[in-house]
């Protein structure tokens, strides 16, 4: 039974392109999380949903970067939920900020959590309850300008913990390793809350480096099966610049150029225009590569 | 003895608090580099641990992200996000848990959310990350903030994470079971919570640091100890293993360049 669900015969209609995937699955005012944590961040995918001007998007993530600055200063967004909004080392989210502080391009409303409590609102997601409870927030304001942070009371000890709402998602979006044939997805490296994301939706798209004939790996490995995934394109260096453990590292200084483009708001515009709007899903792999030829 | 920079000071002295053995949370920037100045210099097996999921990790350079790859590359092992702050911070594995901060108040309490008020904000930082639960759920914290009125504050803007509250018992009255803010490493001097108060007071000051610099950088009116110490200076070791490590680090950021 098992082997009939790896190797099912829809399997194959998986495969397709970018483009077709984002068409078919990312709809206006969806919730959805591009998940990766630094690493494995769907750059390509985001860029194309910008590319298809989606609008009014709840975008769901941990450590929103460098793509959702992307896209809430292109106008997808209207909320983010989030635990830690920075550009890792170097600053602050200067296109987020301006939509927070300004309302620029529009106004931006926010679900703030640590990081303990969105990991937790994700596993509930994943596994079907409707909140998650942990030892966390004691003391502080979070909970205070969040109501999907509540009290809890533990009915065999009465201790009081926090209870937060679970992430259920319309699209999970994340960037993989490698695909098989058969349409089943290995993770590796840093995983972040990627299989969370995955089965706490009731979509998914994975972006991958390349297909395989079979997976090279142990017995635990960190594999997506292929009836939980709805599309898989390949789009070698879509992650840039952020990296895929085994096949690029993290170009650390385009995260520095970030900070500089996205303090202006017509040098941010430009820059789309150039970098997201007028390029292809295809400009990924040179991206990545020449990051890799300097090293 | 070279000169060297008040950073400088600041990242050795906090280095110094970290020992053989110790397993610590490291955050990203200030926390991190002193982490790894410890495990280069006086303590190789310290035990690091990040937030991605990697543990004891062993970078070569400081990274940028909690999420390089270098400490996935160089670590024991890599588990997920969930279970780094489930089983290990959570489940009471972590000894030290290294903070830094945007502001800060007398009882250590720290704010990395927000300047001004939360729905207009003046400034948005970016948020607590894994600070709220790291700051209740190790053993014990030790604090890396650079002295200045705009981050020592009498009054927070928003409290992201939790140090002694409103000082004397309220860290336990909130149901809070480990010890807190420790140690306080700054750019001008070294602090302790009072053992009663648990107000942070100056315990030490860094080579040539006057009271009047102290007052002039902080927005409360500061208690001092009663035999104030003064911060022995960067050894040369020290200062070329901290130099090296950024200079490997920025080679590393920007392989064009150099």
């Amino acid at each position: 039974m098992e082997s009939k669900l790896l190797l099912g015969p829809s399997a194959m209609g998986k495969f397709c392109s970018l483009k077709a995937a984002v068409a078919e699955f990312l709809f206006d005012g969806a919730t959805v999380a591009f998940e990766g944590f630094s690493h494995l961040i769907p750059f390509a995918a985001a860029h194309e949903a910008i590319r298809q001007n989606r609008r009014n998007l709840k975008l769901v993530r941990m450590t929103p970067d460098l793509i959702y600055d992307q896209m809430i200063g292109m106008g997808c967004a209207n909320r983010v939920v989030f635990s830690y909004a920075g550009n890792p080392g170097i600053g602050l989210l200067n296109r987020m900020r301006d939509a927070v502080e300004s309302g620029w391009p529009n106004r931006l409303e926010i679900t703030e959590h640590s990081h303990a409590a969105l990991a937790n609102a994700y596993v509930a997601g994943a596994s079907g309850l409707p909140f998650a409870v942990l030892r966390g927030y004691s003391g502080v304001d979070l909970p205070r300008v969040n109501s999907e942070i509540q009290e809890i009371f533990c009915p065999f000890t009465r201790e009081k913990l926090a209870a937060v709402r679970s992430v259920n998602l319309d699209l999970a979006v994340i960037h993989a390793q490698k695909a098989d044939q058969a349409g089943n997805v290995l993770v590796e490296g840093i995983l972040g809350v990627q299989k969370e994301a995955v089965f706490a939706a009731e979509r998914s798209i994975v972006t991958v480096e390349e297909i395989v004939d079979e997976f090279d790996t142990s017995v635990n490995a960190c594999i997506l099966p292929n009836w939980k995934i709805d599309a898989i394109c390949v789009v070698p260096g879509g992650a840039h610049p952020s990296y895929a453990h085994t096949y690029y590292d993290r170009d650390n200084a385009s995260y520095f150029e970030w900070n500089e483009i996205s303090k202006d708001r017509q040098k941010f515009l430009d820059w789309m225009k150039l970098n997201v709007l007028d390029a292809t899903p295809e400009v990924f792999l040179s991206r990545a590569l020449k990051r890799a030829n300097v090293e | 003895m070279t000169g060297y920079t008040p950073i400088e000071m600041m990242t050795v002295a906090a280095s110094r608090s970290l020992a053989e053995g110790d397993v610590c949370f490291a955050g990203v920037g200030p926390p991190s580099e002193a982490c790894n100045l410890a495990r280069a210099v006086h303590a190789p097996d310290l035990v690091l641990i990040y937030e991605s999921g990697a543990v004891r990790a062993r970078p070569r350079n400081l990274p940028l992200s909690v999420g390089d790859g270098e400490l996935c590359e160089t670590a024991l092992c890599t588990v997920s996000v969930p279970e780094m702050f489930c089983y290990w911070l959570q489940g009471g594995h972590i000894d030290i848990g290294v903070l830094s901060a945007a502001q800060i108040d007398r009882f250590g309490n720290i704010n990395t959310t927000i300047i001004g008020d939360y729905h207009a904000p003046k400034v948005r930082l970016p948020g607590g990350g894994g600070a709220p639960e790291i700051a209740t759920s190790c053993d014990r914290i030790h604090l890396i903030v650079r002295q200045s009125r705009r981050s020592f504050r009498k009054e927070l803007d928003f409290r992201t994470s939790f140090g002694f509250g409103e000082g004397g018992l309220s860290r336990s009255e909130a149901g809070i079971l480990t010890a807190g803010p420790v140690v306080l490493f700054t750019d001008l001097a070294i602090w302790k919570p009072d053992p009663a108060s648990k107000e942070l007071t100056v315990v030490s000051l860094h080579p040539g640091v006057t009271r009047a610099q102290m007052h002039a950088s902080v927005d409360w009116n500061i208690k001092f100890a009663e035999q104030v110490e003064i911060t022995e200076p960067p050894s040369d070791e020290e200062l070329t293993v901290l130099r090296e490590l950024h200079k490997r680090t920025k080679a590393s950021h920007f392989p064009k360049k150099i």
